[in-house]
């Protein structure tokens, strides 16, 4: 009997070890682009003199770097200017993109998750395929409507279509349709408007579905690459996104800091907003 | 009246432009006369087309499987566990919230021929292998894809299994049903609805791969790692619009037959 249970429990302990080998191997990545922030340029150029000089031997790394250090993070931040413009680039577009997703996104969904009216399903139906078609199909039509209106090689030639992408629209209607209609029937007999019962019970009831949709736009446009590439000409409006790969192994230094400085806010909002993350991925799943 | 707004925004920035696609995808490009099926014609004829194509398919019909196997396998893992759930939960989401840029460095000494993979092979008594240069490239992006969507499709999959009631189970064991025979009869059947889901957005994501692609290797990679979006934007730097447009359309019709197929494969289950 006793052996039995201890058999069991070891069982149970077997299967944290693939568990946890595979989460090292995710970390991996993440953890080597961090430590390249503490490392001088000189102990970066030699552990990847092999890859980036063509010099003999392998590149070599180590976690844990020989004399930790701030400076390519200081240097960063004090005296690259260029890296500043990229950064507010970024944060301007993304932060541009949430307001308009939410300014549109919130009365679409709630219109297609609480009104019947004719067209509803087919609307609905042009939504998801809409959310569903990749950007290499919405590339030239996009282009053609920027062109037409004059906003090609401006930041609003990223941020309007954006802005009306249908994939939030999808996530929030998920959530709205999950409130009650007990509770809405009950404002309308106490003499609530169509307007204030979405001011006053749809969004605060469908506040979850909100917060998660706008931290799945923020990753997605803080994550911008084909758009920007294909939109914008001028580098100086160009986002970090972009502005990351030009920087050669060189000045890795920089790039590991200009890498760290790009994950920093993605991951901050990632550990305060885990929760409403997940649900916003799963609200994606549940049966209709 | 509260979706006028946003669904004038989508008619004026997709639904619009998109039509004009089609409009065009049917002219030539620099008189804009009737030109009928050849720029279809000519797209299809297109070697760099086929192989973008093929590429893009071999892709995502390798990846999807694979991916989608191994959530469900790491969801059903972890919705067992007792306890470092919620930790492990979050780990292996990380990748989703770390920016495709940031890690450009990392895949770049990683798959270096004289990289850190490369070394680690030779340590162990292997020969290098040119990551970027040979056919392994498309290795490379099924590994980058996999490691991004891991979490968030096993997160899906989560979603659908704690929609499954824990009475189907009890009475299940109850009636002497092992842990295998419990998942191929009530756990299986139960998320064939999760499945479409999940398969789509994978789908969908499998098209993102490309900014792993370009950020490591560029406009023009090796040819087996070759996609779509390189040659559209090829195009587009050759102003090719009439290539672009017959190829948009068949583009857009391909990935909605594979969403109205794959739902209805499912509905009538």
């Amino acid at each position: 009997m006793k052996t039995h249970e201890m058999a069991k429990k070891f069982m149970r302990g077997i299967t944290y070890l693939p568990l946890i080998l595979l989460a090292g191997i995710i970390c991996f990545p993440v953890l080597f682009a961090a430590s390249g922030v503490f490392m001088q340029q000189w102990e970066l150029e030699r552990n990847l003199a092999p890859v980036l000089a063509g010099a003999e031997g392998m590149a070599g790394w180590s976690v844990l770097p020989h004399a930790p250090t701030l400076r390519s993070l200081v240097e960063l931040l004090l005296d690259s200017p260029q890296f500043f413009v990229m950064f507010w680039n970024s944060l301007k577009i993304s932060l541009c993109i949430l307001a308009g997703q939410t300014m549109f996104g919130v009365p679409s969904a709630w219109a297609l998750a609480r009104f019947r009216f004719p067209g509803r399903k087919a609307i609905l139906l042009l939504y998801i395929v809409l959310m569903l078609m990749p950007f290499q199909v919405l590339m030239l039509p996009q282009y053609l409507v920027l062109d037409r209106f004059r906003l090609l090689d401006t930041h609003a030639a990223v941020i309007l279509p954006a802005v009306f992408s249908t994939f939030p629209v999808f996530i929030m209607y998920r959530f709205f349709c999950g409130i009650p209609e007990a509770i809405l029937e009950a404002a309308r007999i106490d003499g609530a408007g169509h307007l204030q019962v979405f001011l006053w019970i749809g969004i605060p009831l469908g506040s979850a579905g909100i917060v998660s949709s706008g931290i799945l736009g923020f990753l997605e446009s803080w994550n911008l690459i084909e758009q920007p590439m294909t939109f914008l000409k001028t580098k100086s409006l160009w986002p970090l996104s972009l502005f990351l790969p030009e920087i050669g192994l060189e000045e890795a230094g920089l790039g590991f800091a200009a890498a760290f400085m790009m994950l920093v806010p993605a991951l901050l909002l990632f550990l305060s907003g885990r929760e409403y993350l997940e649900q916003g991925i799963a609200a994606a799943a549940l049966k209709e | 009246m509260f979706l006028t707004p946003g669904f004038a925004g989508v008619v004026c920035f997709t639904l619009l432009p998109f039509a004009e696609v089609v409009r065009r995808s049917f002219q030539s490009a620099v008189t804009a006369k009737w030109v009928g099926w050849k720029n279809y014609e000519t797209v299809f004829a297109n070697t760099a087309f086929r192989m973008a194509a093929m590429n893009t398919l071999r892709f995502t019909g390798v990846c999807i499987p694979i991916l989608v196997t191994l959530s469900l396998t790491l969801a059903v893992v972890l919705q067992k566990l007792r306890s470092g759930k919620n930790f492990l939960k979050s780990v292996f989401l990380i990748p989703m919230a770390v920016p495709a840029a940031s890690v450009v460095l990392v895949w770049k000494t990683l798959f270096h021929s004289n990289g850190l993979l490369n070394g680690l092979l030779i340590k162990l008594g292997g020969e290098k292998i040119g990551w970027m240069t040979s056919g392994a490239a498309f290795s490379v992006l099924v590994v980058s894809y996999l490691w991004k969507n891991l979490g968030y499709d096993m997160i899906l999959w989560m979603a659908g299994l704690s929609g499954i009631s824990e009475d189907i189970y009890e009475a299940a064991r109850v009636d002497g049903a092992g842990e295998w025979k419990c998942f191929t009869r009530i756990t299986v059947p139960n998320l064939l609805p999760s499945l479409y889901t999940i398969t789509v957005l994978s789908f969908l994501n499998s098209f993102k791969v490309f900014r792993e692609a370009w950020l490591v290797a560029g406009d023009y990679p090796h040819q087996s790692m070759y996609l779509l979006q390189h040659l559209y934007n090829n195009w587009f730097r050759d102003l090719a619009f009439d290539k672009i447009s017959a190829a948009a359309v068949v583009n857009a019709l391909v990935v909605l037959a594979l969403i109205l197929v794959l739902r209805r494969s499912w509905e009538r289950e």
